[in-house]
């Protein structure tokens, strides 16, 4: 089709209106209707196809679980999360089209890069070790294996892996769920969790994740072992299909 | 700030000098007006489609809260003011309120128990609608799940959390009076400049506001800042003025938040993507016609980037328009294309873009801050969106592409300073 411009009526509406079209650049337009082109917004900061940086504030989002990734956008879609540029982004789009972005971004595998070195105590190193893989019976405190799996990659379709992630930014999302800024769907079962946990064992459980590489080729398990040791509602949100 | 001081100190004088004067006493009865149309018979469906073009769900709900219970945050240069319940509940809501109760809140601006309501809540435009609407109105709110949830104080700053300044500013800027159609309009234009004027408020965001905060004109939306937005006018060919658009694409930015043809393109975004989000995309098509009608009547009228864009000699450095151009290069051509003539259908061009070229750069550099999408809707389901360059461009940085965007390709706005970015920097997201 050959798109004359008749007079054309540079036209904004609105807040701020943006204008399309115009004459036809180099290479076929169409290369840029694609899912990877709507996502520039996102991997501008979660880096490109989501694989982020080891150091960084932001999270790694590629390979992680579709339904773990749509759960955060409805979350700061309707304020369970807060971070202004997420609630910005996520705000007026609809569930299907948030569903495509965590399917897409949840489909990326990529390889992960290798952990910060650690200078953590080494009691620190084990107390972390010890809470992630048996947990504290006496502090009531379940194994973060129990829901995140085995090899803590995470569980299909909404439980996220627990690897490959900064301490920045797992302490950061606990903190917040323990001071209630951050909360998933009711019953918020890991705001739960991390308000029974104290502040060092927190810490302890965080450091020894961080300083764990994430093993090649190896994906979110596919169901859980045994039925999780908690009522989870963000389970159920992330496993529902349109 | 110094302004708003001002205005507050002409404020007390005056409040003293009429209060006894006038008192507050300029209750309207509550006779009903004819209706401005006739429009579904079921009062009910009917106060629904109104409670839509009027988005009361927006301001009246906080985010992730229950619909209608109010508490969202609606910061204001006077202070933040915290929307109420208006769901049925009886002791926190509208649960004791009449109709007539809720007229009088709506044409009058007062609440039931007689206190003087803030124009933040828009009965300025409310005014206009008939007392059968507002009955619907009520109807359906009627119908909404009550919640009880206590209304958070509004945090104005001195001396604006004395109400009874307002009877001053009413007495200077409001007139109760339900709109009243004009001979020689067709039903369409009349029905479409009650919404546009009334229900849908759209002055109350797309209009400038003086000192003490009230709308400068009834009848030309010419652009103010809201939200840390700026509003463009609805009447300029330089801003958002749609008087040679056709009908059919003005529809189809206000119920798809983007209109793409060979004659238009525009897209919503900010502030706007939420209006076409929670209310324009949900209204029916025959309102959204007759706004349309109404919109494209309106007169044009010149903003101030006619007389100062063009005709004025900027003297700019080359070396900025030079590292402006390298940095459009590297961070904006491959979509925007070398000659910003944008690439379809991911990324509008910047040259001849007036969302761009307006006087007020707010928008196009809280667009390269922040970046942003435009709203999801039926019509426009995956829409694309601008990366945010916050994080990895400095504000002269930014600064200086928006001066080589402004001012190529036969483009000739203003040159912003680093400093506009700045102030920019770290004001809120909506």
């Amino acid at each position: 089709m050959i798109r004359k411009r008749r007079n054309p009526l540079w036209a904004s509406l609105a807040m701020a209106l943006l204008i399309f079209g115009g004459a036809r650049a180099q290479t076929p337009d169409s290369e840029l209707d694609t899912l990877q082109q709507r996502v520039k917004p996102c991997t501008s900061c979660h880096g490109n196809e989501g694989r982020a940086t080891r150091e960084g504030y932001f999270p790694r989002i590629a390979g992680k679980p579709a339904g773990y990734l749509l759960n955060q956008l409805l979350n700061f879609r309707e304020g369970r999360r807060h971070f202004p540029m997420m609630t910005y982004v996520a705000q007026y789009q609809t569930d299907d089209y948030l569903r495509e972005i965590a399917a897409y971004f949840g489909s990326q595998q990529v390889p992960y890069p290798p952990p910060m070195p650690t200078r953590a105590a080494p009691a620190v190193l084990a107390r972390g070790h010890q809470l992630v893989t048996e947990g504290d019976k006496t502090l009531d405190i379940p194994p973060c294996t129990a829901c995140h799996g085995r090899r803590l990659l995470g569980v299909i379709p909404a439980v996220p892996g627990l690897l490959g992630v900064s301490q920045d930014y797992l302490t950061a999302q606990l903190g917040s769920w323990r001071s209630g800024v951050r909360a998933a769907a009711a019953p918020d079962c890991m705001g739960e969790l991390v308000r029974r946990m104290r502040h060092e064992d927190l810490d302890a459980a965080t450091t020894w994740l961080a300083s764990q590489p994430v093993p090649e080729g190896q994906e979110p398990e596919d169901s859980f072992e045994h039925s999780p040791p908690l009522h989870c509602g963000s389970i159920e949100q992330g496993s529902r299909t349109p | 700030m110094r302004k708003y001081l001002w205005g507050g100190i002409l404020l007390v004088v005056l409040v003293l000098g009429i209060a006894w004067w006038r008192g507050t006493g300029d209750r309207e009865s509550g006779a009903a007006p004819p209706p401005a149309t006739v429009a579904s018979a079921d009062p009910i469906e009917r106060g629904r489609e109104l409670v839509t073009l009027a988005d009361c769900r927006s301001c009246h709900t906080a985010r992730g809260g229950a619909p209608f219970a109010g508490g969202r945050e609606i910061p204001t240069p006077f202070g933040t003011f915290y929307s109420p319940n208006i769901t049925a509940d009886a002791r926190t809501g509208l649960g004791n309120w009449s109709a007539n109760d809720f007229w009088h809140a709506l044409h009058n601006g007062y609440s039931k128990d007689g206190t003087l309501l803030y124009p933040t809540f828009p009965y300025t435009n409310y005014t206009k609608i008939s007392r059968s609407d507002s009955d619907a109105i009520f109807a359906y709110l009627r119908t909404i799940t009550p919640v009880s949830q206590a209304n958070r104080p509004h945090e104005l700053a001195f001396p604006y959390n004395h109400r009874i300044l307002l009877v001053a500013w009413r007495w200077l800027f409001f007139r109760p009076g339900v709109y009243e159609p004009q001979p020689g309009k067709s039903p369409e234009w009349n029905r479409g400049a009650y919404l546009v004027q009334g229900v849908g408020h759209c002055s109350a965001c797309h209009e400038s506001r003086n000192a003490l905060g009230a709308t400068r004109s009834e009848a030309g939306p010419s652009g103010g800042l809201v939200l840390n937005w700026y509003a463009p006018s609805l009447t300029s060919p330089r801003q958002a003025g749609v008087e040679n658009w056709p009908v059919a694409d003005i529809i189809s930015l206000l119920k798809t938040g983007r209109v793409d043809t060979n004659s238009t393109k525009a897209a919503a975004l900010g502030p706007m993507a939420e209006v076409v989000s929670e209310s324009l995309q949900h209204a029916p098509d025959d309102e959204l016609q007759a706004m349309a009608t109404y919109l494209e009547s309106l007169p044009v009228t010149h903003s101030n980037d006619e007389n100062s864009e063009s005709s004025v000699k900027y003297d700019i450095p080359r070396s900025i328009l030079e590292a402006g151009k390298d940095l459009y290069t590297k961070n904006c051509a491959d979509c925007h294309g070398k000659q910003g003539e944008g690439r379809e259908p991911a990324a509008p061009p910047l040259a001849g873009n007036r969302a761009v070229l307006m006087s007020s750069a707010v928008n196009p550099i809280r667009m390269v801050l922040f970046g942003g999408y435009s709203p999801g809707t039926a019509g426009n389901p995956r829409p694309f969106g601008m990366p945010p360059y916050s994080l990895t461009l400095s504000d002269e940085q930014i600064a200086e592409i928006l001066i080589y965007v402004r001012r190529s390709w036969g483009n000739s706005a203003r040159p912003i300073r680093g400093e506009e970015v700045s102030s920019n920097r770290g004001n809120p997201l909506w």
